[in-house]
C-alpha cells in the first residue's frame, strides 16, 4: 500500500459553503443520526474497488468511525472505517462504489463509530433498514445517543433468564417457551412461512401485564415481502408498541450489517433504561451471514468454512448477546432470529454456528407444511433450553412442564408407530399403537394447527395441551401426576396385543 | 512505567501497528497500553521498527498518531488470594468490581481496587534457608483449601550474578511479618534481599517451573458413571470433550466442576453464552460444598469472557487458566482447569493470523494450531513441586466441531495432545440419553491402569464387551427384528439395553444421581451384571421364555432411587427383579 501521500492535492477541502451546518444530535435519521459532522471534507481518494474506497492525507482518523461520502454529483453515502494507517483510510461504503468519481469525492470522518439518537421516539416507526423514517413522518428524535457496536455486557451483572414471553402462538408457548432475555432463533427452509410466522409473533407477543414492545428488523426483504410486514404490523405499530427496520433486497447489501445492530441499540435504551421488555426479531440472518461474506471477500481476508469468514461466530454473538437481563435494572431484551438454511442443512455455518450461541431452536418442517399444517413446527427438533425458567408454576402453570413432557414423549413414540404403520398397514398395529396415530392426528389438528392471526391465550393453549394428552389412556400418560388425570380416562389397561 | 514512548500506526481490528521512539524498544510478548483509552495489547512480532501488537480490547476509535505506552513486561496475571471465589475476565482483571456493560470509558474491570485482607499465619523463621516454593506462611481465605503463602519462582532471576558463578548461594529468609490482616499487594517477607508480596505477577505463557514430572495412576473421581466407570482420567491427565451443539457439553462439563474430587475448579467459559455463565456462577455460588461446610464458589475461580467479550481475550483466556492452576499446583494441590470450548479460542487464533497475513493452513487456521494446542494441554501433569509436595493440574477441555464434524483441525489435532476424548453424540443426545457419552468413539489411554486403581478393572472391561456385543447385535436387529435372533443372541440385546439404562445415564437434574460416588457407581454396574447374568442363565436353561417381559423397572430405577450413599437400595432393586427372573424360570433359581 503506497502511504507517500501528496501533501499538496490531499489537503482538506473546507466545504464550509457549500455543507449544510453540521447535523445536530437527532436530525436526520439514516443519514447517520446523532452525529455531528465536522466542516472538513478530504478529497484524496486513491482507490475505488467493490464496497471499498482508500482516502490519503487523512489526519486522526480512528477504525470503524462512521464516513459521510459525498458524490461528485452531490449524493451523500455512507461508510465506515477498515482500517487506518498512517495517513491512509479504507472505507467501506454501504452503498457501494459504483458511480462514484475519485476527482469529485470528498470525505468527512464523523470522529467516532455510528452512534444513533435511542429513547421513546422510536416507538411506533417505520424505517429503511439504517433507521431512515419511511413512514412519512419527521426524523427520530432522541435526547441521547448510542453506540450501534454495542457493548459487551459483563457476565457478572447479568441476570438468568425466567418469566415467559407469551407469542399466542400454541405449539410454541406449550412446548418451547420464549424465556425474556432468551435468544431462540427459527430456523426454516425457503419456501416455508416463517416471515409470516416472525410476523405474527411481532403482532401478538406479550409480557403479561408489564410493558412491552417489539423491534422488528427485516433483512433482505423483497418489496412484497415488506409490504406484507408494514401491513400486517401496522395496527401494532399505531399504538407505539412497535418499531419497524426493513433493509428490502434491492437495498445496498451493506446495510444489511448496520439493521440488526441499530434494531438491538434501540432496543438495549427502551429496555434498560425505560423498563420494557423488549422481544427482537432478526429476519433473515442468512442474508446478514452472506453480506458480511461479501465485505469479507472485498477486504480479501482469508476465507473459513463455505467462504464465510473466520470471525462469522464472534460476529453473530456480538448481535445475539446483545439479549439479557440486567441485575437492578428493569426490562430484558429477548432474541428471535429467523434463518433459512440454504438447502436445508443444518450443519451449513450460519444455522450451525447460531445454534452453538442461541439457548435452543424452533425448527421448520417442509413435511408440516406440506400436511398444510400452519405454524409448521417441527416439535421434536424444537427446543428451548430455558424453558424451565421461565414456564412452570408461578409463571405459567403447574400442570405446564409436565404436560409438555408427556406431549412430546408421546409425539415421539407417535412418530415411531406413523413409521412401523407406513410398513406394515395401520391395521397390523396393536390397539395402543392405533392410539398413537389418533394422538397425533389430534396434536396437529387441536393444537398446532392455528390461523396467521389467531392469538391464543395461554389458558386455551394449556387446555389444548390436555385435551390433546387425554386422548391417550391412563397407561400411557406416565409424566403426568395423578391430579392431572381426569376420572373419566380410560385406564388403558384392557389394552391387548395383536 | 507509564511513558509515553510510541505512537500508534496502523489499525485493524484487534491487529495495531505501533512505531516506538527512537532509543526506546519493547521486546516480544510485552505489554503495552494503546491510546487514551489505554487498550491493553501484547507485542506479537517485529519488523524493523514497526511492531504488531494483538489488542485485547475494542479498537474502535483508535487512530494513527494515538499515544503508546509501552509495559516492558511481559503479559501477566495477578495471582494471589483474590482469586478464589472470584469471577475474571480473559486477562484475569476481577468483573465484580466493574460495570453493567464492559469497555468504554469507566467500564475498565480492573478500575475498583480489592480492598479486602485475609489472617496472615507466619510458619517460618528468619534466618531459614528460602529457596522458592519455601512455604512461608498461610492465609485464612476459605475453609476448605488452605492458601499457602510460598516464596515464589523466579524472586532473584533478574538479580545480577555477583561471582558469576552461575550458582548463587541459597537465599534466606531476611525477614517475616507478624501475624495479621493483610490486602493482596502487602509485603509479608523478605527474602534474599527481595520482598514478597502476598500476590504476585506471572507471564501466563510461561509454564510455572517444578522440580520434576510424577507419573499419576490416581484417578480424578468425576461422578459421572459414563466416564468413572469406562473412560477415567488421571489426576494430572487431559481430556478433550468434543460434540456438535445440544449435546450436553457444557451441562457435563458443570457437573464435573461441581463434583469432581480435585482441590481447585477453574472454570473458564471462552467464548461461550453469557446467560449461561450467569447460570454457572448462580449455581456455584449457591452449592454446597460436598466436602467441608462451606460453598463451592469458595474453591472454584471463574474465568468468563463470553462470546461478546473481545474474541483476542479468549486467546489468553486459556493460559491465563492454566496459570492459576499450576499456582495452585504448587502449593500443592490438585487443580482442575475446564475450559469451555477450546474451539472459540481457535477461532481467536484463526482472526488473528488472518489479519496479519500469516498463510493460512486446514480451514483457515493458522499452521501452529497444533502446537498451540500442545502449550496448553501440556500444561496438565503430576508434579513434584519446587517445595517438594505433590500437585496436579488437570486439563479438560471442551470442543465444539462445526456441523458436528469430527474430522476438522480443532478436534483433530486435540486428539493427539489429550489423555482421554469423551465424545459426546448427537443421536444419544437426541434419545435423551445423558450424558450422551458415545462408548463406541470414546478413548482413554489410561483406562486399564486407572479402573485398576479405582477397583473397576473386571467391571469394566465386562461392561465394554457387552456394549460392543450389542452395537454389533443392533444393526441386525433393525433388519430383521428382534424375535428372529436366538435367545442367547436376544439377551446380548437386553443386556446392553440394561447397561446403557441402568448405569450409563444418569441425570444431571437430579437430586439423588446428579453425583455418583465410586461405591454407588459399583453398585450399580454390579447389580445389573448379576441381573444380565441371571437372564442369560434363564434364558439357556428354561428354554424359549420371554425373559424380555419380566419388569426391569426397579432395576432400571435403582440410580434414581438410591442417593449417592444407598447401596442397600440397589441390591434391594436388583433382588426384585432377580426374584422375577427366577419366577419366571420356574421357581426355581437356575444357576
Amino acid at each position: 500500500m503506497n502511504t507517500q501521500a501528496d501533501t499538496d492535492t490531499n489537503t482538506p477541502a473546507n466545504t464550509d459553503t457549500n455543507t449544510p451546518a453540521a447535523a445536530a444530535v437527532g436530525t436526520a435519521v439514516g443519514t447517520a443520526p446523532g452525529t455531528n459532522w465536522p466542516y472538513l471534507e478530504y478529497t484524496g481518494v486513491d482507490s475505488l474497488r467493490g464496497p471499498l474506497m482508500v482516502v490519503s492525507g487523512v489526519r486522526g482518523v480512528g477504525f470503524d468511525e462512521y464516513v459521510r461520502i459525498r458524490g461528485q454529483d452531490g449524493e451523500l453515502r455512507y461508510g465506515v472505517v477498515a482500517e487506518v494507517q498512517e495517513d491512509l483510510a479504507v472505507v467501506q461504503v454501504l452503498e457501494g462504489t459504483g458511480g462514484l468519481d475519485p476527482a469529485g469525492t470528498r470525505v468527512a470522518f464523523s470522529g467516532t463509530p455510528l452512534r444513533i439518537p435511542v429513547g421513546l421516539g422510536w416507538l411506533g416507526r417505520m424505517c429503511d433498514g439504517r433507521g431512515t423514517p419511511v413512514d412519512g413522518g419527521p426524523p427520530v428524535m432522541g435526547s441521547r445517543t448510542a453506540p450501534v457496536a454495542g457493548r459487551p455486557i459483563n457476565p457478572t451483572r447479568r441476570e438468568p433468564p425466567s418469566e415467559p414471553v407469551l407469542t399466542g402462538v400454541s405449539v410454541i408457548d406449550a412446548l418451547t417457551t420464549f424465556v425474556r432475555g432468551q435468544k431462540l432463533p427459527i430456523f426454516s427452509v425457503p419456501g416455508l412461512p416463517h416471515l409470516e410466522l416472525a410476523t405474527q409473533i411481532a403482532g401478538q407477543a406479550a409480557a403479561g401485564s408489564q410493558p412491552f414492545c417489539v423491534v422488528f428488523a427485516g433483512m433482505d426483504l423483497t418489496h412484497a415481502d415488506a409490504a406484507f410486514v408494514r401491513g400486517a404490523l401496522e395496527e401494532r405499530a399505531a399504538v407505539g408498541e412497535l418499531i419497524l427496520l426493513i433493509n428490502t433486497s434491492d437495498a445496498p447489501v451493506l446495510e444489511r450489517i448496520m439493521t440488526p445492530r441499530i434494531a438491538l441499540t434501540i432496543a438495549e435504551e427502551l429496555a434498560f433504561v425505560h423498563g420494557r421488555h423488549v422481544l427482537v426479531i432478526l429476519a433473515d440472518m442468512t442474508s446478514y451471514a452472506e453480506a458480511l461474506r461479501e465485505i469479507s471477500a472485498a477486504r480479501e481476508e482469508i476465507p473459513a468454512r463455505r467462504a464465510y469468514p473466520g470471525y462469522l461466530y464472534s460476529d453473530l454473538a456480538g448481535i445475539y448477546e446483545r439479549c439479557g437481563r440486567i441485575r437492578g435494572l428493569p426490562g430484558s431484551v429477548t432474541v428471535l432470529p429467523v434463518l433459512t438454511m440454504p438447502g436445508g442443512d443444518i450443519t451449513h455455518p450460519v444455522p450451525d454456528l447460531t445454534g452453538y450461541i442461541t439457548e435452543g431452536q424452533i425448527v421448520l418442517s417442509a413435511e408440516t407444511a406440506a400436511r398444510g399444517i400452519y405454524p409448521p413446527i417441527d416439535p421434536l427438533s424444537s427446543l428451548s433450553r430455558l424453558m424451565r425458567n421461565g414456564a412452570g408454576p408461578g409463571r405459567t402453570s403447574a400442570e405446564h412442564l409436565p404436560l409438555a413432557a408427556q406431549l412430546l414423549a408421546s409425539l415421539a413414540r407417535a412418530r415411531q408407530v406413523r413409521d412401523l404403520a407406513d410398513l406394515i398397514g395401520a391395521d397390523s398395529l396393536s390397539r395402543t399403537d392405533r392410539g398413537y396415530l389418533d394422538f397425533e392426528d389430534a396434536f396437529y389438528k387441536l393444537l398446532v394447527d392455528q390461523r396467521r392471526t389467531e392469538n391464543r391465550s395461554l389458558a386455551d393453549t394449556l387446555d389444548r395441551c390436555a385435551r390433546v394428552a387425554f386422548t391417550l389412556p391412563r397407561s400411557e400418560l406416565t409424566m403426568l401426576p395423578d391430579r392431572m388425570l381426569p376420572a373419566g380416562l380410560p385406564s388403558g389397561k384392557e389394552q391387548e396385543r395383536k | 512505567m507509564d511513558a509515553v514512548t510510541g505512537a500508534v500506526r496502523r489499525v485493524a481490528g484487534p491487529l495495531v501497528e505501533i512505531e516506538l521512539d527512537g532509543g526506546h524498544t519493547a521486546a516480544m510478548s510485552e505489554q503495552v497500553l494503546l491510546g487514551a483509552a489505554r487498550v491493553p495489547g501484547e507485542v506479537v512480532a517485529i519488523r524493523g521498527g514497526v511492531l504488531t501488537v494483538q489488542a485485547y480490547e475494542y479498537t474502535g476509535g483508535l487512530a494513527p498518531g494515538d499515544p503508546v505506552i509501552p509495559q516492558h513486561r511481559p503479559l501477566s496475571a495477578l495471582l494471589g488470594a483474590a482469586l478464589l471465589g472470584g469471577v475474571f475476565d480473559g486477562l484475569l482483571r476481577p468483573l465484580a468490581g466493574a460495570g453493567d456493560w464492559l469497555g468504554g470509558s469507566g467500564g475498565a474491570p480492573d478500575a475498583t481496587p480489592d480492598e479486602r485482607t485475609w489472617q496472615f499465619t507466619p510458619e517460618a523463621d528468619p534466618g531459614d534457608p528460602a529457596p522458592a516454593g519455601t512455604r512461608l506462611g498461610t492465609l485464612a481465605v476459605c475453609t476448605a483449601v488452605e492458601h499457602r503463602v510460598l516464596v515464589p519462582p523466579g524472586l532473584h532471576e533478574n538479580r545480577p550474578d555477583p561471582d558469576g558463578y552461575g550458582a548463587p548461594a541459597q537465599p534466606r529468609l531476611d525477614w517475616i511479618a507478624p501475624p495479621g490482616q493483610y490486602g493482596q499487594h502487602a509485603v509479608v517477607a523478605r527474602v534474599g534481599g527481595e520482598p514478597v508480596a502476598l500476590s504476585e505477577r506471572w507471564p501466563i505463557r510461561r509454564p510455572r517451573p517444578f522440580r520434576r514430572r510424577l507419573d499419576s495412576v490416581t484417578p480424578l473421581h468425576t461422578g459421572q458413571r459414563a466416564l468413572d466407570l469406562l473412560f477415567p482420567i488421571a489426576k494430572g491427565g487431559s481430556a478433550a470433550v468434543p460434540g456438535g451443539f445440544g449435546t450436553g457439553k457444557t451441562v457435563l462439563l458443570q457437573q464435573i466442576a461441581k463434583w469432581c474430587d480435585a482441590d481447585v475448579i477453574i472454570y473458564l467459559g471462552c467464548g461461550e453464552r453469557g446467560n449461561e455463565m450467569a447460570q454457572v456462577v448462580d449455581e456455584i455460588s449457591r452449592l454446597r460444598d460436598p466436602r467441608g461446610g462451606g460453598r463451592l464458589a469458595e474453591r472454584t475461580v471463574v474465568v468468563a469472557n463470553t462470546s461478546d467479550m473481545p474474541m483476542m481475550a479468549r486467546e489468553s483466556s486459556i493460559y491465563v487458566g492454566a496459570c492459576v492452576a499450576e499456582y495452585y499446583r504448587d502449593m500443592g494441590y490438585d487443580a482442575v482447569v475446564i475450559a469451555d470450548s477450546t474451539s472459540r479460542w481457535a477461532e481467536a487464533l484463526r482472526e488473528f493470523a488472518s489479519r496479519s497475513g500469516a498463510l493460512p493452513a486446514e480451514e483457515g487456521f493458522p499452521a501452529d494450531l497444533a502446537s498451540a494446542l500442545a502449550a496448553f494441554y501440556e500444561r496438565a501433569g503430576t508434579v513434584q513441586t519446587l517445595g517438594s509436595g505433590r500437585g496436579s493440574v488437570t486439563v479438560l477441555g471442551a470442543v465444539s466441531p462445526p456441523g458436528g464434524d469430527m474430522a476438522e483441525p480443532v478436534t483433530v489435532h486435540t486428539e493427539r495432545f489429550v489423555r482421554a476424548r469423551w465424545t459426546l453424540d448427537r443421536d444419544l443426545a437426541y434419545a435423551r440419553h445423558y450424558p450422551a457419552v458415545s462408548w463406541a468413539a470414546s478413548f482413554s489411554r489410561d483406562a486399564a491402569a486407572l479402573a485398576h486403581a479405582a477397583g473397576f478393572g473386571p467391571l469394566r472391561e465386562r461392561l465394554v464387551l457387552i456394549l460392543a456385543r450389542a452395537d454389533r447385535l443392533a444393526d441386525l436387529v433393525d433388519l430383521v427384528g428382534i424375535s428372529a435372533l436366538p435367545a442367547e443372541e436376544r439377551m446380548a440385546v437386553l443386556a446392553g439395553r440394561l447397561v446403557r439404562e441402568g448405569v450409563l445415564q444418569q441425570s444431571a437434574l437430579s437430586e439423588t444421581d446428579g453425583y455418583s460416588p465410586d461405591r454407588k457407581t459399583a453398585a450399580l454396574a454390579e447389580a445389573v451384571l448379576a441381573v444380565i447374568d441371571r437372564c442369560f442363565a434363564v434364558a439357556r436353561a428354561a428354554g424359549p421364555v420371554p425373559v424380555e417381559s419380566v419388569d426391569f423397572g426397579p432395576l432400571l430405577r435403582a440410580r434414581e432411587q438410591a442417593g449417592p450413599q444407598d447401596v442397600a437400595v440397589v441390591e434391594q432393586c436388583r433382588d426384585t427383579v432377580l426374584a422375577a427372573l427366577d419366577a419366571l424360570a420356574g421357581g426355581e433359581a437356575p444357576r
